[in-house]
């Protein structure tokens, strides 16, 4: 079994449930694995906070909670400060590059993506979380590039090329991406 | 006429135009001598045979109380149900099949103390539904407390030293709520009430029909009535017709010489709820 | 899809096509999906102004012949206690969904509870059996929801999903049978009979509904009533209809009761849990096993009726069982009824899940 837990949190309006909605459907409905995804928001719908939590594996999910995130995306200052300590050594964070400070936090692999600045140049703010989503799938393999774009494309049929775009410049970002 | 066949494990005889509409083998009935229930049955079955719908469709709804005691004894589908909720349980059968004729017969308590919310807001939506509130001033069957309509100053089990809360006028709050009709008769007025069920029958919406009606073990006993004649008495000769009265001006305080003022008030159409929801219907559906 | 949606999804799949309700945390979007959905198909989505109203509502309407639900969470479940009993008496088929959420009163709307779980079974006045599931899963929220149609179609009863706001909030994926695949039962009601038929036949566990406006001229009372539908104050009617009201459920446990195994048959310890616990059990018993423990899950599908002899059975093999809830011991009590075992109670706070550790702790210690 291999369970993986991903925590996702930033600020109501960037996205964060739609991005969570789009991991399941990748991973549950292209990719045929399990996945669950449990959410929480603070009461206000723009400028609160935001999570989504999701949890993968090969096989039938038990527990349905994210209780050590695997890989953390953190799109606001407070969804880093409030969830790094729960993640482990090896975990994956991933940080909004305009919004995020990690400077206190030494001893985790942090990924700092400008996805907002981004998503400013392709002309759309609101595909920051795509941008996101193309830089986690190359970094972290948690659902196949193919599967996620098919997700993507599923959902938003009318902005197929805007979002491909912000999910290549997302992917291409990733080290793992490096030539 | 099937009719015959449909009552429960009794011959009854079809020659009685009225016996088929009653569940014989209920009776007698429970209602005390002078009680103004017997008066409303016999009116109400008399609306329901001369009416122009069938039998089976005619559904009768109640709550709980001395008249929702009423449809068990009616020999048609009947439903009683729990105290106050005569009101939602109509709409949903009505709702759920609009082809029926779905009356309501409860008392004032039923439907404007436990019940008031729900009787405002079925009126709201305008339900297509039969409202008959039997008014006798006070909680009958649990001996005769005191309710949102009892006057002020009146005598009952719980109001020993005289009401002092201010009592609901019934056809004033449903007409401002939006009833497309409503109406007040008292007992004594047969003729009048038998006209208006079937006229209710024929309303598109919510009709609404108060029906005064005399108490006397408790009620009437407690507030100069000496018997259930008394209080027709004083029908007969303070009662006032006036369809166009101004509603805000028709409270009531069963006092001689104050009038009881009666008449068919409010007579409209609007759109029913079922009309508008099929409308709904089709707009999913295409 | 969302466990609400399921819910609602499963609700039409077994032919509902009443709805009424009253929103609220966290039940609003099986309201909010039916209202939709509902008119698509020819029902009617119905929102009324209370939760009291909502349950006379769909009992009318139930009784107007249609398939019928409401769904709310415990504030609303409480108001709707008398009516339930209505439903009871009056032998009612209707489907009340009930998202816990945290309680006593307002309590914690948005976050997760267990603890109506004796509130279903009790919380209407005088004497009754009910029928209630516990789905966890989204999967669980459409099937059950099915299966409760079935079940208040054939037993002419309220029956309950006691789901939770884990469950109804979260997203997994949903596989919806083509319709030929799904088994839903379909209402025996009356044919139009002479003047011997009975409405409330108590010799059948089972009869047929007579339904408004098919000439049967019925009287359903709320009242103590005999079979033919009038009310009466006699002791031998009392007890008659008792009996074939408690009996219709009683006598037929082993179509109704629904548990799963995980490796109890050669477990030490045994967790019974039910609903989103469960599968926080799951996971701390799995670990177990990887630890070496001997220790099993037995999950309680239907609540109520208490699934006595599988309990019963549980207990006389293990040395121990853990019942795990998030409330201070609800179905706890009934499993020390039926076992002679040690039983240790793992009582959780509403607002979040049982964690697996709490459990796992629980599970090392015995």
């Amino acid at each position: 079994m291999i369970r993986r837990e991903i925590r996702l949190q930033g600020l109501g309006g960037q996205g964060i449930i739609t991005a969570g909605h789009l991991i399941g459907e990748a991973v549950s409905l292209h990719d045929r694995k399990e996945a669950v995804m449990t959410e929480d928001y603070s009461p206000y719908i723009t400028g609160g906070w935001s999570r989504a939590d999701i949890v993968i594996s090969d096989e039938k999910i038990d527990y349905p909670l994210v209780s050590r995130p695997d890989i953390l995306v953190a799109m606001s200052q407070d969804g880093f400060d409030d969830n790094w300590e729960a993640t482990a050594p090896d975990s994956t964070v991933i940080v909004e590059a305009g919004l995020v400070n990690t400077n206190a936090v030494k001893d985790r692999k942090i990924f700092a993506v400008p996805a907002l600045s981004i998503a400013e140049e392709l002309g759309k703010k609101v595909v920051a979380n795509i941008v996101v989503l193309g830089f986690l799938t190359a970094t972290s393999r948690v659902a196949s590039r193919e599967a996620m774009e098919a997700a993507i494309v599923t959902r938003y049929p009318k902005a197929a090329e805007l979002n491909r775009q912000a999910f290549d410049r997302g992917y291409a970002l990733s080290p793992k991406e490096a030539p | 006429m099937t009719e015959v066949e449909l009552v429960h494990g009794v011959e009854i005889s079809v020659k009685h135009p009225r016996d088929e509409l009653l569940r014989a083998d209920r009776l007698p009935h429970i209602w005390c001598p002078g009680c103004g229930l017997g008066i409303v049955t016999k009116c109400l079955v008399e609306a329901i045979r001369r009416s122009d719908v069938p039998l089976d469709r005619h559904v009768v709804v109640s709550g709980i109380g001395c008249t929702s005691r009423l449809p068990g004894y009616l020999n048609l589908d009947t439903y009683h149900t729990t105290h106050g909720r005569a009101i939602p349980f109509a709409t949903g059968l009505k709702i759920a099949n609009p082809d029926l004729e779905v009356t309501v017969v409860a008392g004032d308590g039923d439907l404007f103390n436990i019940g008031g919310n729900h009787l405002i807001h079925a009126i709201r939506r305008n339900v297509d539904l039969n409202v008959f509130c039997v008014n006798n001033f006070n909680y009958g069957m649990t001996g005769g407390q005191f309710g949102a309509t009892t006057p002020i100053g009146a005598r009952t089990a719980t109001t020993p030293y005289g009401n002092f809360e201010a009592p609901f006028n019934l056809p004033y709050i449903v007409a401002a709520a939006g009833a497309p009709f409503v109406a007040r008769w008292t007992t004594l007025h047969v003729r009048q009430l038998l006209r208006v069920m079937r006229r209710a029958f024929q309303i598109q919406g919510l009709a609404f029909v108060e029906i005064i009606s005399p108490c006397p073990p408790t009620f009437g006993e407690l507030n100069n009535f000496e018997d259930g004649y008394a209080m027709m008495e004083y029908f007969r000769n303070y009662s006032r017709v006036d369809d166009h009265a101004e509603l805000s001006t028709i409270g009531l305080s069963m006092k001689p010489p104050d009038p009881v003022v009666v008449g068919n008030f409010v007579d409209t159409r609007k759109p029913t709820y079922h009309e508008l929801e099929r409308e709904l219907i089709e707009r999913a559906r295409n | 899809m969302a466990g609400n949606y399921a819910c609602a999804e499963g609700a039409i799949a077994a032919g509902c096509r009443f709805y009424a309700g009253y929103p609220i945390t966290p039940s609003s979007e099986i309201a909010e999906h039916m209202s939709r959905r509902l008119p698509q198909v020819g029902g009617h989505y119905v929102q009324m102004e209370d939760e009291i109203g909502s349950i006379a509502a769909i009992l009318g309407a139930s009784n107007a012949g249609m398939k019928v639900m409401t769904a709310t969470s415990g504030p609303g479940f409480s108001l709707m206690m008398e009516n339930i009993g209505l439903g009871v008496i009056t032998e009612t088929p209707c489907v009340v969904v009930d998202v816990q959420r945290g309680g006593p009163s307002t309590g914690l709307p948005t976050l997760v509870g267990q603890a109506d779980m004796m509130q279903v079974r009790w919380g209407s006045h005088g004497d009754y059996e009910v029928i209630a599931f516990a789905p966890n899963s989204v999967q669980e929220m459409f099937d059950l929801t099915v299966k409760a149609f079935n079940m208040a179609e054939k037993f002419r009863t309220p029956v309950f999903v006691m789901a939770d706001q884990i469950i109804a909030h979260m997203t997994d994926r949903l596989v919806i049978p083509p319709p030929e695949d799904i088994e839903v039962v379909q209402r025996k009601k009356a044919m139009k009979q002479g003047p011997s038929f009975l409405p409330f036949d108590f010799s059948q566990d089972f009869p047929p509904m007579a339904i408004a406006g098919e000439g049967h001229h019925v009287n359903v009372d709320s009242l103590t009533h005999d079979e033919r539908g009038y009310p009466s104050a006699k002791h031998d009617v009392s007890e008659r209809m008792l009996e074939h009201l408690i009996g219709k459920i009683r006598n037929n446990l082993e179509t109704i009761v629904q548990v799963e195994h995980y490796l109890t048959d050669d477990a030490k310890v045994v967790v019974i849990a039910y609903g989103s616990t469960s599968r926080s059990a799951l996971h701390a018993v799995k670990e177990a096993r990887r630890a070496g423990m001997k220790v099993g899950l037995l999950r309680l599908i239907t609540p109520w009726p208490f699934p006595v002899r599988e309990v019963e059975r549980i207990g006389a093999k293990a040395k121990a069982v853990v019942v795990p809830e998030i409330n201070y011991g609800q179905i706890e009590h009934p499993v020390r009824e039926h076992v002679d075992c040690r039983v240790i109670g793992i009582h959780h706070a509403a607002g979040s899940l049982v964690p697996p550790d709490k459990i796992y702790a629980a599970l090392e210690k015995l």
